[in-house]
């Protein structure tokens, strides 16, 4: 399977990295105490570690080319499991039915510490969904995603704090300030082209950001505000155990809303507007789709759900500041709709619960975890660019006679 | 009037390290078409490179001279090395793919090699050993222009004098304008394309390595956050002056710098990259084209 000439070139790769990576890993310096540390360890590791994943890349590329070639007719095999199995009338009211259980005894099964990594990994499912529905569906790079969620976070935060307004009352305001904020910055910028609107979102998200930091008058600067008031139950106040349970329920009927409107505009005019715009804008424009209109709706409801989500963190963690609205941020949900696959709303589900739960369980990976973002980006992009679990086209068959 | 001249000079040291970079964007975009996110992350690593070279030279007790020298080598080096390795790991498999594809793939290269800085090295902020001296004839006007400025300025107008030589009077030069021209033709033409791609990454990264290693001896400290700012900044000043035109980056660059300097003078220094990113904003709005670049027809 790996000639001798595969070998030699992954051990000519092998020492290629270990040069590459020589200044960085092996030599640390302390410029204070004059002290050069020589970490000769690590550039054994780059140099096993690489000639493996050499190997690995090698294996799989060897499979691609020797598998038997995949039959015309036998298109529905290439569609996930998932999506078959949830085909099926009975079986998806089965699952979706077994899973609603499983969600609703969950909290009661496991600690409050638990519930609350829930809460966060579910806040990503709906931010992921928002956001697929911007990169997914529409095709629009938005890399300052996170924006829409600081501004949600900050008119809860604000309006709680200076004039006394509660989670409900807020909800829908944060959502539409977001979905301001999305049309306003959508309105010029939607007019450029893919990789240009990246790079404006992305200065739009942090001009918002560093306004947030120094404009300390407005929103008290990097010291944040605190003491946010979590939301009261038909005008209860209740125990923090009680208040966490409370908000793990709202979050688990927001993702099913969620998943119910995304489902819904999928299917929808303006959802298949999308994705023809994506797929080619000229050919959309000539059979008279708006562009215009069709990305800006895209802009504004993915930031609606930013908006929503914003609120509710600010509710959940009672503190927020603008630490928490990096680019960084916006790249963590940029990477669960990459993984979970662009466009599928199941992808992005399990995306979310993949990346959001394995780190949090996994503490000893958790330093690594923003370069194993990165890492799932590229090689995402290289391997299985349809993600996980891919979206499924609309497809007709051409039925034999 | 003092004043002035220093905020103008500083803007034009400023703008000389930002032409630097963006010049690694422009012509990675002028011939590929493609917003090398990562660009950024190899300024910083060229930053960290000669950090740690001037470092350990330093500690055994070499001159000065020989420490600059080999410090500006090793990361105009290395910064190659891996703006070569970039390009074939995240951008090459991706040449025929979907827009969007590549792009993505370059935040994720940007995210990871953050990271990998980080955990590789440190997150604190390190101490760059000042690598430019203060010069004796300065002295009467020290308060006004640094030394750093002039070395900045004369450094990056001998680069340039380099670059402008190479692109357009030699055989890689030309081929790689003819790549950015036409990418087919230039194939028919017997130009190996690959090998140009990868040697735009390569001058790019050079040229970043040293943009790098100067503003680091500038500033006087280092961080591997670093390279994301100067990358979005060093981006905006290329989209200024017009992605793709090499005059233009270096003139935007230098609009952009000025622009800043100002800003942070007369204005406020809490909002210095406020202003950098409403300049981008700004600009894409009404010019998206750039001040030199030639707006895009497209053609069905």
């Amino acid at each position: 399977m790996f000639s001798l000439k595969t070998l030699r070139t992954g051990v000519l790769i092998s020492l290629w990295f270990v040069f590459l990576t020589f200044p960085l890993m092996v030599i640390k310096v302390d410029p204070l105490e004059r002290i050069i540390q020589w970490r000769w360890k690590n550039a054994l590791l780059v140099g096993i570690g690489t000639f493996l994943i050499y190997l690995v890349v090698q294996y799989l590329n060897y499979r691609k080319e020797h598998q038997p070639p995949a039959k015309v007719e036998d298109t529905k095999d290439q569609v996930s499991f998932i999506h078959k199995f949830i085909a099926d009338p009975i079986q998806r009211k089965l699952l979706f039915g077994g899973l609603l259980v499983i969600a609703a005894i969950f909290p009661f099964v496991v600690s409050t510490y638990q519930t609350n990594i829930m809460i966060t990994a579910l806040m990503y499912v709906v931010l992921g969904l928002g956001l697929n529905i911007v990169v997914g569906m529409a095709g629009l790079l938005d890399l300052g995603f996170v924006a829409f969620y600081a501004v949600g976070a900050y008119s809860y935060a604000l309006l709680n704090h200076h004039f006394g307004l509660g989670f409900w009352e807020v909800l829908p305001i944060g959502g539409g300030l977001a979905a301001i904020a999305g049309i306003l910055l959508g309105f010029p910028v939607l007019r450029l082209r893919g990789d240009y609107l990246a790079i404006v979102t992305l200065g739009f998200g942090e001009i918002i950001r560093l306004v947030l930091e120094n404009w300390s008058e407005f929103s008290k600067g990097p010291s944040g505000i605190s003491n946010i008031s979590r939301p009261g139950f038909l005008g209860m106040e209740l125990s923090l155990e009680g208040s966490i349970l409370y908000m793990y329920y709202i979050m688990i009927a927001f993702m099913i809303f969620t998943i119910f409107v995304v489902n819904r505009l999928q299917d929808s005019r303006l959802g298949r507007a999308w994705i023809a715009l994506r797929e080619d804008e000229i050919a959309c424009q000539a059979m008279g789709i708006d562009k215009q209109k069709t990305k800006l709706a895209a802009f504004s409801l993915g930031a609606f759900w930013a908006g929503l989500m914003g609120v509710i963190f600010a509710a959940k963690t009672t503190f927020i500041n603008p630490a928490s609205f990096t680019f960084l941020e916006s790249a963590i949900i940029l990477s669960i709709v990459v993984l979970g696959g662009m466009g599928s709303i199941v992808g992005v589900i399990i995306g979310a619960l993949v990346l959001i739960l394995l780190p949090e369980y996994l503490r000893a990976l958790s330093e690594y975890r923003m370069l194993a973002f990165g890492a799932i980006l590229v090689a995402m992009m290289i391997f299985r660019p349809q993600g996980m679990i891919a979206t499924v086209r609309r497809t007709y068959r051409f039925q034999k006679k | 009037m003092d004043y002035f001249i220093e905020l103008f000079c500083s803007g034009l040291s400023r703008g000389a390290i930002y032409a630097l970079i963006a010049l690694g964007y422009t012509m990675v975009y002028g011939i590929i078409g493609l917003i090398n996110f990562a660009h950024g992350e190899i300024y910083m690593i060229g930053a960290f490179t000669s950090f740690i070279v001037a470092t350990v030279l330093s500690i055994l007790g070499f001159p000065l001279l020989a420490i600059v020298a080999l410090s500006g080598v090793a990361a105009a080096v290395w910064a190659s090395a891996y703006g070569y390795t970039i390009e074939k790991i995240a951008y090459k498999p991706l040449r025929h793919a979907p827009r969007l594809s590549p792009l993505i793939s370059a935040i994720g290269m940007s995210i990871f090699l953050q990271n990998y800085v980080l955990l590789a090295q440190t997150s604190d902020f390190l101490p760059f050993p000042e690598l430019i001296p203060d010069f004796e004839f300065m002295e009467p006007i020290a308060h006004i222009v640094g030394s750093s400025d002039i070395v900045i300025f004369i450094t990056t107008a001998v680069v340039m004098a380099v670059l402008t030589y190479v692109i357009k009077f030699t055989r890689i030069g030309k081929a790689m304008r003819a790549t950015a021209q036409d990418r087919t033709m230039a194939m028919l033409v017997g130009i190996n394309v690959n090998n140009i791609i990868s040697a735009t990454f390569i001058i790019g990264s050079a040229l970043a390595a040293i943009g790098g290693l100067l503003i680091a001896s500038h500033i006087g400290q280092i961080n591997f956050y670093i390279g994301f700012l100067a990358g979005i900044k060093a981006f905006t000043a290329a989209v200024l002056g017009g992605i793709g035109s090499i005059p233009g980056a270096v003139l935007g660059s230098f609009i952009l710098g000025l622009t800043e300097s100002f800003a942070t003078g007369y204005v406020s220094s809490d909002y210095e990259d406020v202003f950098a990113f409403s300049l981008l904003v700004l600009i894409l709005l009404f010019k998206p084209s750039g001040l030199l670049g030639k707006a895009e027809t497209q053609k069905v």
